[in-house]
């Protein structure tokens, strides 16, 4: 990433909404999340959530896995490749971004 | 430039996130300064009261009755002041998660407490075998080492600053194992005034 080349249009749309931020930077520094976790984390209501988690498992940026736990279902969401990918990238865009506007 | 004030908010709401959802940072300052002070009441107690100050490392306790007695209530002492502990840390840690608007049982204090829960339940397990062996002398430093090393472990976890007092637990263990003699003041040090002084820093530092 070139820093003086990176502009605005470098933001993939993925990144513009802050939950989908916070989806990410918690899935970033754990191996799983469950759905109650990250709806702790960033305080939303579920059915919101659960449209800005879809949204994210389309761009393949996080992967879903599913398991019983006590015979009850229970969804893990974890990074992909490629979402760990995106979101460093996306995290030097906005370090550039506001580094040559200082 | 709204857009640069936006970008500002996400770098800091991805950093606060990382840290939120990977360690727990509703420890309070004032459990552990409390934990201190029972610590300390505690040591005292059974020092002037059941005369409990080892100087050597193995007890034939069996031989006397009163010995026996004594050595039973220095036990229960030490358990009281656990619970007392543990009890003010979950107070203050639910109060302080409360006002942050969190939940006290959560992915983080899950992991926080599996990886103290292993040292510390092979350490309790480790001093019943002292007990059985009548190795009174190596009871209270076993417990400076092994939460040494609970807090160490768990220190990943959370606050840093935990890390370190697990290091200065482990080291006063150590001491106090090697110095029989002293092993009770190596206990008072380590969970009566650097629990205070640990306690007094994370107040200042993260509480106030």
């Amino acid at each position: 990433m070139k820093s003086a080349k990176v502009s605005f249009d470098d933001i993939h749309k993925a990144f513009e909404s802050r939950i989908r931020l916070g989806i990410m930077a918690a899935l970033a520094v754990n191996d799983s999340l469950d759905f109650t976790s990250l709806r702790e984390y960033l305080n939303v209501s579920d059915g919101n959530l659960a449209s800005h988690i879809k949204m994210l498992e389309k761009e393949k940026f996080i992967g879903i896995e599913k398991s019983f736990v006590d015979r009850k279902p229970n969804t893990k969401y974890f990074m992909t490749k490629e979402g760990k990918k995106a979101f460093d990238v996306h995290l030097n865009v906005l370090k550039n971004i506001l580094d040559t506007q200082k | 430039m709204g857009k640069e004030q936006n970008y500002i908010e996400d770098l800091a709401e991805i950093r606060s996130m990382m840290e939120r959802s990977s360690k727990f940072l509703s420890l309070s300052g004032w459990a552990g300064i409390m934990a201190g002070i029972y610590a300390l009441a505690g040591a005292w107690i059974a020092y002037y009261f059941f005369g409990f100050n080892p100087d050597k490392i193995v007890y034939n306790i069996i031989d006397s009755a009163q010995e026996l007695s004594d050595l039973s209530m220095v036990i229960i002492i030490a358990v009281l002041v656990l619970i007392l502990a543990i009890g003010t840390a979950i107070l203050f840690s639910y109060k302080k998660s409360h006002k942050k608007g969190e939940k006290i049982w959560n992915a983080t204090s899950r992991r926080l407490l599996t990886n103290m829960a292993v040292p510390l339940l092979t350490g309790g397990i480790f001093i019943l075998v002292l007990l059985s062996n009548d190795l009174i002398g190596l009871l209270a430093p076993s417990t400076l080492l092994f939460y040494g090393l609970a807090l160490f472990n768990a220190g990943k976890f959370t606050y840093d600053e935990v890390k370190l007092l697990g290091i200065v637990q482990m080291v006063l263990g150590l001491f106090g194992a090697y110095f029989i003699e002293y092993s009770l003041i190596f206990w008072s040090i380590g969970f009566g005034i650097v629990h205070i002084i640990y306690g007094i820093y994370m107040y200042l530092r993260y509480d106030r």
